[in-house]
């Protein structure tokens, strides 16, 4: 060929017609701020000069006791609420979906479309009817305990502190099962028949059919669905917001790092919001959120064996 | 054939699992619109009936609809969705495309360029965003919204899209190039018309994150002009705490318009979230 022998080809411009318009907002919207953010934490507004200061802020964040108890706080609410996540919505998740990808399930379409409505509902509605419900005004919830015979077990959970933050955990995995169910849904309906009807000769069938052919051959959605519920724990916000306001209340005990973030950044009430404290804080979620994308990369797929069909 | 893998008690426990779930992640949102329609000694006296003629009332949506804006700031969303949607795929598309069809220096590298922002949210450059945008004027703009929801939408389509991308045949791509088909006209012609159900994944994954966003629209545009209705209502129900008419009224007029739209696409959304499964 022509092409190969002549060590330059002319430029092909349509490469990068192609390319410019997602390359350039992509890098003015996203890369450039997300980079002059980081730098912003290495600096401190000093008599309305930014100044260099190493570390400094991180110091502040770790040590000083104004910040540090917040940022510990809200850190350990953040792996909290995750963990949750991991514990109950991805095996939920993926129980539904093993049960709808059933051939012959009848009503299936209208099973899918209506686990799939929190979904597309906004943080704001979900927030405020679980508040509702919740709420010991209304008895909504000590009523529906009632008839199952619980009732002693209601106290107000959003209100206590102890138990606030795990309630609106399961609140926000009510609200997002349906990314798990449907993407493994579509992992299970990739898995060739061959491969099923292979192992109905073999005799594996039912459950085992299940643990032994098909979770194996998911793996690697499962570890999808972990790594995006993990990145979506760690800059979540919305709905903590929502419910409990900036202040993530009763006394802080839903703050997790995106309301701080906020808070730190934008000001609420008494504080007044300080730009390089809240890169800082966008610093540390960065890294954070980088740390678990590498675990995942590295460790989790390139052990996960993907199967070609 | 597939008898022996069936039997009637698991056909039951499965129907009774799922209509269990069903129920949980149906019940708060009948609970809330029902009870929208009742008055205040209605939803306190019988929270889980449905309104009878007797406990009816309107008074929550009167309220409401004279209260807030709803209409305008719903169409702020409109707009913001629609706006970010339209360039998200075409840039996305266009990206995806280059990428996945042609092989070019540096192409693994602008890949995964590209990539990173699946992993990384756009929402931890606020600090320096919000710096952006008030040096180039365009806070409590939609503009501003739009802008950084297609940066926040690009880096996921391009790497869906060129998945499907890699899977049109190369033949009809090169029978095109015979016939003297320009690469755009490829592009416009040929490959779009045949990711379709690839493209509604990617509008799906990118909408519905857009038009629920809080963060964004209460940094860079909370001002009343350019409120979208998640910030509207957000605000509208802090203040009315202790309305319970109205705060039921208002969640309702902010369910139904995307429950119906829900109910008509849902086929389509579906089909396009498993269409990687089932091409």
């Amino acid at each position: 060929m022509a092409a190969d022998i002549r060590p330059k080809r002319p430029f092909r411009w349509h490469i990068a017609i192609f390319l410019a318009p997602a390359v350039l907002v992509y890098t003015a919207i996203m890369i450039l701020p997300l980079a002059g953010t980081l730098q912003l934490s290495l600096f401190r507004n000093i008599d309305q000069h930014q100044v260099f200061v190493g570390f400094d802020n991180f110091r502040t964040l770790f040590g000083d006791p104004n910040w540090s108890v917040n940022f510990w706080n809200a850190l350990r609410n953040n792996v909290w609420f995750f963990i949750i996540h991991m514990l109950v919505q991805n095996p939920i998740g993926v129980l539904l979906a093993a049960l709808l990808s059933s051939p012959k399930l009848r009503f299936s379409a209208f099973y899918r479309t209506a686990i799939f409505v929190p979904t597309i509902l906004s943080f704001v509605i979900v927030g405020f009817a679980w508040k509702l419900i919740l709420s010991p005004l209304w008895g909504v919830a000590p009523h529906l305990l009632d008839f199952v015979g619980l009732k002693s077990l209601f106290t107000p959970w959003l209100g206590k502190e102890q138990y606030a933050l795990t309630a609106l955990s399961l609140v926000s995995v009510w609200q997002f099962i349906g990314i798990p169910m449907m993407l493994i849904y579509a992992a299970l309906l990739s898995i060739p028949d061959e491969v099923i009807e292979a192992a109905e000769c073999d005799g594996i069938t039912g459950m085992s059919q299940f643990w032994k052919i098909k979770l194996p051959l998911i793996l690697p959605s499962i570890g999808i669905i972990s790594i995006l519920t993990f990145v979506g724990n760690f800059n979540a916000f919305d709905l903590i917001y929502t419910a409990q306001g900036a202040l993530a209340g009763p006394n802080y005990s839903t703050d997790i790092l995106g309301t701080f973030l906020y808070r730190a950044f934008f000001g609420f009430q008494l504080q007044v919001g300080d730009p390089n404290m809240g890169a800082t804080i966008a610093t540390i979620m960065f890294l954070i959120i980088l740390g678990g994308v590498c675990v995942y990369l590295f460790l989790i797929q390139t052990r996960l064996r993907r199967y070609q069909f | 054939m597939s008898t022996a893998t069936r039997s009637l008690p698991r056909t039951i426990g499965a129907h009774a699992i799922l209509l269990t779930y069903t129920v949980i992640a149906l019940f708060p949102v009948i609970l809330v619109i029902m009870n929208s329609f009742k008055s205040r000694a209605g939803i306190f006296g019988a929270p889980l009936t449905p309104p009878t003629p007797k406990t009816f009332d309107l008074i929550g949506y009167t309220t409401v609809i004279g209260q807030g804006d709803f209409f305008h700031y719903f169409q702020n969303s409109l707009v913001v969705t629609v706006g970010s949607l339209f360039f998200v795929l075409l840039f996305g598309a266009m990206a995806a495309f280059a990428l996945s069809e042609y092989r070019f220096r540096g192409n693994t590298l602008m890949g995964l360029y590209l990539a990173l922002g699946i992993m990384i949210p756009i929402r931890l450059a606020t600090v320096a965003i919000l710096q952006l945008m008030v040096a180039s004027g365009l806070v409590n703009t939609l503009t501003a919204l739009i802008l950084v929801y297609t940066a926040q939408g690009l880096p996921l389509a391009v790497f869906i899209l060129s998945e499907f991308m890699k899977q049109v045949s190369d033949d009809l791509k090169n029978a095109g190039r015979i016939d003297g088909l320009s690469e755009y006209t490829i592009f416009f012609r040929l490959v779009v018309p045949l990711v379709r159900p690839s493209m509604a994944t990617v509008a799906v994954f990118t909408m519905i994150p857009i038009w629920n966003d809080l963060w964004f629209p209460l940094i860079l545009a909370p001002s009343e002009e350019t409120k979208t209705v998640t910030l509207g209502a957000q605000l509208f129900l802090g203040q009315f705490v202790t309305n319970w008419n109205a705060i039921l009224a208002a969640l309702s007029l902010a369910i139904l318009p995307v429950l119906i739209l829900y109910v008509i696409f849902s086929r389509q959304l579906i089909r396009g979230i498993t269409s990687g499964a089932v091409k």
